[in-house]
């Protein structure tokens, strides 16, 4: 029997070395312009130094201010942590429905994850009147949202994928319509609900980091190791069946994954559009149609790109802010379709 | 032994198959005929169990193990646009890889040996959307030989070949067959063809087996007649039956 290295046709498609390094170049990058660039600048050579320094076991002199320092670690990067988090959680989420749903416009605010979140969001500030309730209502509101929309689509289409997104379209619209009719009763909450529903990636320290932690890492866990069977679905749910593939189980375990940890990720930043579409279509246009490959990199482009638009946000307009949500809209929705007639070519 | 005992078949409430109580042995290849909606395709899918259905459908006395026993070659396959023809017939290695495994050096040799009896070596890296109809039904057989079950179900797999790729697709599965043993059931239109390769015929109209033999004792022309209801002629001088249709008027 021949050796198996020369069986190269029966090889199957991998994520590629250039694809990967590219994606973590592109992370490291971002990071390094997040940390340094904002309203007090910080040099690169600095912020390098200051976090060798902060290594245990070593001493460096960083050459920065005792204030310079302070915002570096209790400012600057708590906030490009947690962009890094919510955009490679958004993104992986995004690319993840895609797959279970094999629906290309699929992403967990389509079952109500953001719809429901947003009513959480309304209920802490104009009922309870308690700030602080916000992330937990935020998170519950977007989990029950979808629990319903699984119940509800089971209910009416089985196993189907369409009704569980028809479903979704209705819990999204009757939340919405709550959420508005508690907005019109308590009107002078209106801007601090709108505010977060722009999405905003404001800290206090690293709290809201430790927050999303540990759903960030056991969600993305369970979504990269998902990645073969979402291959598998793409032959649709009879086939995939036939396979051997219990396709409800497998579709349950990564859509609770993808909403745990997109409902997680809305709770700390507000609603951030457009990354779990942009991302993994992006990714699927430039390194090919492969799970295998764009659940990893949508992890690491989705951290990228929107610790960049956070530095958009934070400089555009300096000394203002602009809402994050607004920046990953005005400059995703443009870029995809760059990206998309750029690929097309003129065939 | 693959065996239907008792096995039905409803959609809301009507029944469309069975009773069925059928047993297929093994390494004999059972051809499926019938004419459209009689439950072919219906009674290929209670056994690969994608739909549900009263009775059992077990093989040797124990309940089928999705996949591992079984491959299904669908009469309609979903072919992912861009897949590549290897990534492709990789996914038949399915049922051999658990959650998180990843294929081995074992896997990949298999789906090499399954491109080359299929002759798509050259395909490998071809994405699904370019091959021709009868590339794309051989690159699903392909699929389906890589599962190594011992029990073949093929859906109409010659339906949308030429003459000469239908008899190349089934010589390759007769090969098989005859080599590792596999038992094979199959669903086919063209009754000629269906009984050169199988050496049993199940007739099923409106759900049911209205016959069960050997080629020339099924494929008769009052039989024929009585279920496809067309103009049939039979001609009985060669080894096996040959079905040649006839229009109901002259010219």
């Amino acid at each position: 029997m021949t050796d198996s290295s020369t069986r190269t046709e029966a090889r199957t498609t991998r994520l590629g070395w250039a694809a990967l390094v590219t994606g973590i170049v592109s992370v490291v990058v971002a990071a390094a312009v997040g940390a340094t660039v904002g309203a007090a600048g910080l040099d690169v050579s600095g912020v390098a130094r200051a976090m060798v320094d902060a290594l245990p076991g070593v001493s460096l002199d960083a050459g920065l201010s005792e204030v310079e320092t302070s915002i570096l670690f209790e400012i600057r990067l708590p906030r490009v942590v947690l962009g890094a988090m919510v955009g490679a959680v958004l993104a992986v989420a995004g690319a993840s429905y895609q797959g279970v749903f094999r629906n290309a416009l699929a992403d967990p605010y389509l079952l109500g994850v953001a719809a429901g979140a947003g009513l959480g969001a309304t209920v802490a500030i104009a009922v309870t009147e308690s700030p602080a309730l916000l992330a937990p209502f935020a998170f519950v509101g977007g989990m029950a949202a979808v629990g319903i929309t699984y119940a509800l689509g089971r209910s009416v289409g089985g196993r189907s994928a369409t009704s569980l997104i028809l479903a979704g379209v209705a819990v999204a619209a009757f939340a919405t319509a709550i959420q508005a009719y508690l907005l019109q009763r308590e009107s002078d909450t209106l801007r601090e609900v709108y505010v977060w529903i722009l999405g905003r990636l404001v800290t206090a320290g690293w709290r809201e980091v430790w927050q999303l932690l540990p759903y960030a890492l056991v969600a993305t866990a369970v979504m990269f190791g998902s990645r073969r069977l979402l291959d598998v679905l793409s032959i649709g749910d009879d086939e995939a069946g036939a396979l051997g593939v219990d396709v409800g189980r497998v579709r349950a375990v990564v859509v609770i994954a993808a909403t745990l940890a997109t409902a997680a990720a809305v709770s700390v930043s507000g609603l951030i559009g457009f990354v779990g579409i942009i991302v993994p279509h992006t990714i699927r246009l430039l390194f090919g149609w492969s799970y295998r490959s764009i659940v990893p990199l949508s992890m690491l482009f989705g951290a990228a790109f929107l610790m960049m638009a956070d530095v958009a946000a934070r400089t555009l307009v300096s000394p203002a802010e602009l809402p994050i949500g607004v920046v990953t809209a005005f400059f995703g929705a443009p870029f995809f379709l760059l990206v998309l007639r750029t690929m097309r070519g003129p065939t | 032994m693959i065996t239907w005992e008792g096995v039905e078949v409803s959609y809301d409430g009507r029944r469309v198959l069975g009773p069925i109580d059928v047993a297929v042995a093994n390494g004999e290849w059972l051809g499926l005929i019938g004419p459209n909606g009689a439950g072919k395709t219906t009674l290929i899918k209670t056994a690969v169990g994608v739909v549900s259905h009263l009775g059992e459908v077990s093989l040797d006395g124990r309940r089928r193990r999705p996949g591992l026993d079984i491959a299904w070659m669908p009469q309609r396959p979903h072919l992912p646009d861009e897949m590549g023809v290897a990534d492709y017939v990789m996914l038949g290695r399915t049922p051999h890889l658990g959650y998180l495994a990843a294929e081995t050096k074992h896997d990949v040799d298999t789906v090499y040996l399954a491109l080359e009896k299929l002759d798509l070596l050259g395909f490998a890296r071809r994405p699904l959307d370019t091959l021709s109809g009868g590339e794309a039904q051989r690159a699903v057989l392909a699929r389906a030989l890589a599962q190594e079950a011992p029990i073949l179900l093929l859906d109409e797999p010659t339906a949308s070949l030429d003459v000469g790729h239908a008899v190349e697709v089934l010589e390759v599965v007769d090969q098989l067959r005859k080599e590792e043993g596999l038992t094979v059931v199959s669903a086919a239109h063209d009754l000629t063809l269906a009984a050169q390769y199988a050496g049993r015929l199940l007739l099923i109209s409106g759900g049911l087996v209205v016959a069960d033999g050997k080629p020339a004792e099924v494929l008769t022309e009052s039989n024929l007649r009585a279920h496809y209801g067309a103009g049939i002629r039979v001609i009985e001088d060669s080894e096996v039956p040959i079905v040649v249709p006839m229009r109901h008027s002259g010219r």
